[in-house]
This record gives structure tokens, sequence and C-alpha cells, in this order.
């Protein structure tokens, strides 16, 4: 229970943090990088290190590889029904997240597992 | 186009808007603890690199594009959408950077020590994502 309150700290602390430095700058096509940082990797990778050990580790960030994929498939998808069709934010990216999961276990089945 | 520091952007993000990031952060990093114990590390990995906050960012940035033309008496909707469509460009452009750091975590952790490797990965991450936009713009 210690070690996930320990996770939910440092996650929500990496995670803000990211996304307050994305407020910061302009224009918006610049601040959206930090859409895309690797904060929950770094929270996670952290504690991870000390519990489980580097081989562990390295086979979380081989598998994020496939996951940064995804992200740019999700992410690529989400500009362009926002800028050409004008979805709204909040239905446009929550539906994507279907995107990610597919893409993501996609490539892990296919190269990964 | 010249990237510029905005810090009065700081003041109009309401407390609860740092909230809700805070809490989804929080959630997605013990989301990906969770499935790593209990299906490994393999697919557990895969949600290191999850759009974790995504939806709440894009959806105040068109809140407060819409926010500010409309105080401009513009219909602010689809400026709204357009601002949080080209946040969502730059993120495909930080995805480059986050799969350079991926790769070099990946490759690195084994041989060198932790806060090494993670730091130079970090720092991956912003030179490619900076470099890549500034080729693009």
């Amino acid at each position: 229970m210690e070690e996930f309150l320990l996770r939910f700290l440092i996650g929500g602390a990496v995670v803000s943090a990211f996304a307050v430095l994305g407020d910061l700058f302009k224009p918006k096509s610049f601040a959206g990088i930090f859409g895309a940082a690797p904060s929950v990797a770094l929270a996670t990778l952290v504690l991870t290190v000390s519990t489980e050990g580097t081989s562990y580790v390295a086979t979380e960030a081989r598998s994020m590889v496939a996951g940064a994929v995804a992200f740019f498939i999700y992410a690529s998808c989400a500009s362009w029904l926002l800028v050409r069709y004008t979805f709204p934010s909040l239905a446009a990216t929550s539906l994507l997240i279907l995107v990610w999961l597919a893409a993501a276990f996609g490539l892990w089945v296919v190269w990964l597992r | 186009m010249k990237v510029t520091v905005d810090l009065s952007a700081l003041g109009k993000t309401k407390w609860y808007e740092y909230a809700v990031r805070f809490v989804f952060g929080g959630i997605v990093t013990v989301l990906a603890g969770l499935i790593a114990k209990n299906f490994g590390p393999g697919v557990g990995g895969l949600f290191l690199a999850f759009p974790a906050i995504f939806p709440a960012g894009a959806t105040l940035i068109e809140k407060h594009e819409k926010q500010k033309k409309e105080q401009a008496g513009i219909n602010g909707t689809q400026r709204g959408r357009t601002a949080a469509g080209l946040d969502a460009a730059g993120a495909a452009i930080g995805t480059v950077g986050l799969l350079c750091f991926a790769l070099l975590v990946w490759q690195l952790i084994t041989s060198y020590q932790t806060w090494i490797v993670l730091t130079a990965a970090t720092f991956a991450w912003l030179t490619v994502s900076v470099l890549i936009w500034h080729l693009r713009k």
C-alpha cells in the first residue's frame, strides 16, 4: 500500500511538473512537446530500479518503444481530427485511447511477445 | 515562429485543473506499476508511454482558448479545438523524442548508473523533440 501511495505522489508530481512546463510555452505546437514528456516513465522507472533491478527496467523500456510508436499514431490522429474536423477535444482524445491500445498491443503481439 | 515563455499562463489555470492533472498522473503511474506486477514488465512497459493526461490537457487548452476568444466577442469553439489540435501535433513530435528515451533506457540501463541513464535519456527526449520541431516549422 505504501509503495502505491509513493507511486501516486511521485507520478502526480512529475506529470504535473511537465504539464506546467507545457503551459508556459508558446506557440501551442511547441508546448505540445511536453504532452509527450517521459513523465510516467521517469516516475515509474526510478522506483522500479530499486525494487526489481535493471534487467526488469530494460524489459519495460523495450516495450515502451512500442508504446511510444502507439502514442505517435494517437497524437497524429488527434491533431488531424481536431484541426481538420474540429471535433470536441475531450471526445476525440478520449475515444482515440482505443487507437493507442490497439496500436500498442498490436505492436507488442507482432514484435515483442 | 519564435518560442516564448508566458508566465501569466500559470494564473489562468484553476487549482482544480492542476489537481485533475496531478490525480490523473498519479493514477496512471500506479496503474502502470500494477499492470507490470500482474502481467509482467513486457506488458507494463507499454503503459510508460500511455497518453496519461492528454485528454485533460487538450480539454483545458480548448477551454482557455475559447474563453479568450469569447472575451474578445468572437465565437471561440473552432479556434479552441484548432489550438488543441496544434498542441496534439506538437505531442506527435514529442513522441519521437519519447521513442529515443525508451531506446536509450533499454540499451543502457543494465550497463550504467540509473541516474546517468535517465538524465541522458530525458535530455535526448528534449533535444530530439526540439530539433524536429525547429526543422518542421
